[in-house]
């Protein structure tokens, strides 16, 4: 195993993406390698990689890691963007968790049926506007400091920018009732790291398209 | 808010279950409020006590903590049962990954049309059995220590203990082919605070039943189809 972490996983967003900004964030530099066919993921089960049979699949100082909240923990431990004592562990926890069921949409949009994605659609900007942005404008509000918790830079930032840009793309307006979001965005983009994952040629992965759902359907065929 | 833990739910399993099962484990009393109507629910809403409008909710140490796996993660650390460090606390967390994903077939299966109910059965019992019962009986063999992580008892062995009975409630004798998984769940099981836990009498509850359904559906107006797996 090289230096580097190392991410199995398809050539896509998916459960992936949020791994991927975590490591840029921290400025961990990783490598990748995709699934594009069956018999690849059936070898990686077969020579006994995958704990669950399932990916991401993350090598990373010496273990196989998947479930990807454990893999996201264990990034977030070693880099310090876990808070700095058990309740701004629980803080962020929370608003990583709150921010994950709301990824989950986003994440099983491109593989829902063709007559219901527009009512998909909708609950996501119904969910963002009403259920999660809500809560982070006001607590960025309450405190009036740059990051969720504790003033210092953490998961939860790195999680709520990955949402807010992901929701965008679906929502274009979707921040124009929420002016501190708005702020957090901007300043988060400009984060040196970020601003770099945000630029062509990283490892950022573009919107799913009907190529990725259809290596994901091949890939993962029973 | 009281010392104790207090903890809002249904009169049931559903999510806060692995809650109640990890604060008993670590041997913590805590209080319970049911949610029957609709209006306490909307109240609990309007008071601005549920951070995402929903439940499992749990008042902890001046917190009112929402969202299941924060909530556990922070009752393990709190109470020793995390890891040593940050690779036996990676390493739990995997494992728990794993056995939440299992029971999470089984905590939609009450909501099932009857149809979906008979796919679903057979669908957990295939999982237990091929994809994560392998893998726990497996750790135990290699290691051949009690518990699953670092030789102490942890949150992920409370977690599988948890999952094994479920599935068992399914199908009595799905752990006929894991000698191991029988042994730790004996073991686990005769722990004093696991074994009070599995006593009539605790705040352990039942197998959800149809009064259980409807009133989750009346509670959170959830009168739409769950999809099987």
């Amino acid at each position: 195993m090289s230096g580097k972490p190392r991410l199995t996983y398809l050539n896509g967003r998916g459960r992936m993406e949020s791994i991927r900004w975590l490591l840029a964030a921290a400025g961990v530099e990783f490598e990748e390698v995709y699934l594009e066919t069956k018999e690849q993921y059936d070898k990686l089960i077969k020579d006994g990689f995958l704990l669950f049979q399932q990916v991401p699949l993350v090598e990373i100082d010496g273990m196989k890691m998947v479930q990807t909240r454990a893999i996201m923990s264990y990034i977030a431990g070693k880099y310090n963007l876990h808070g700095k004592d058990l309740k701004e562990r629980a803080l962020i926890d929370m608003y990583v968790e709150g921010i994950s069921d709301l990824m989950q949409m986003i994440l099983m949009f491109p593989f829902s049926p063709p007559d219901a994605k527009e009512k998909n659609l909708e609950s996501i900007k119904e969910r963002a506007t009403n259920r999660y942005f809500p809560v982070f404008e006001k607590v960025l509000k309450q405190h009036g400091q740059d990051f969720l918790v504790g003033n210092k830079f953490s998961w939860a930032d790195v999680q709520l920018i990955e949402a807010i840009l992901a929701v965008e793309e679906k929502v274009p307006a979707v921040l124009s009732g929420f002016p501190q979001l708005q702020v957090f965005k901007t300043k988060m983009s400009n984060m040196p790291t970020i601003k770099k994952f945000l630029q062509p040629g990283s490892p950022r992965k573009p919107p799913p398209d009907a190529h990725y759902v259809e290596t994901v359907l091949k890939v993962f065929k029973k | 808010m009281s010392s104790k833990p207090k903890l809002y739910y249904f009169d049931g399993r559903g999510k806060m279950e692995s809650i109640r099962w990890l604060l008993a484990a670590a041997g913590v009393e805590f209080e319970e409020e049911f949610l029957e109507t609709r209006d306490q629910y909307e109240k609990l809403l309007q008071g601005g006590s549920l951070l995402f409008q929903q439940v499992p909710m749990v008042e902890i140490d001046g917190m009112r903590m929402v969202q299941t796996r924060a909530i556990l993660s922070y009752i393990a650390a709190k109470y020793n049962l995390y890891g040593k460090d940050l690779k036996e606390r990676a390493l739990i967390d995997m494992y728990v990954g794993g056995t939440d994903d299992l029971m999470g077939f089984i905590l939609i299966f009450p909501f099932l049309s009857a149809e979906d109910k008979e796919k679903q059965h057979a669908f957990i019992v295939q999982k237990a059995t091929s994809r994560y019962f392998p893998v726990y009986e497996k750790v135990l063999k290699d290691h051949g220590q009690d518990f699953l992580v670092g030789n102490t008892f942890s949150w992920a062995d409370v977690h599988l203990l948890e999952a094994i009975l479920m599935v068992e409630e399914k199908k009595s004798d799905v752990l006929s082919g894991f000698p191991q998984l029988q042994a730790f769940k004996a073991r686990i099981s005769s722990i004093p605070a696991i074994k009070k836990f599995l006593e009539p009498g605790s705040q352990r509850k039942p197998v959800p039943d149809d009064k259980y359904v409807e009133t989750v559906r009346r509670v959170l107006c959830m009168y739409y189809d769950v999809k099987a797996n």
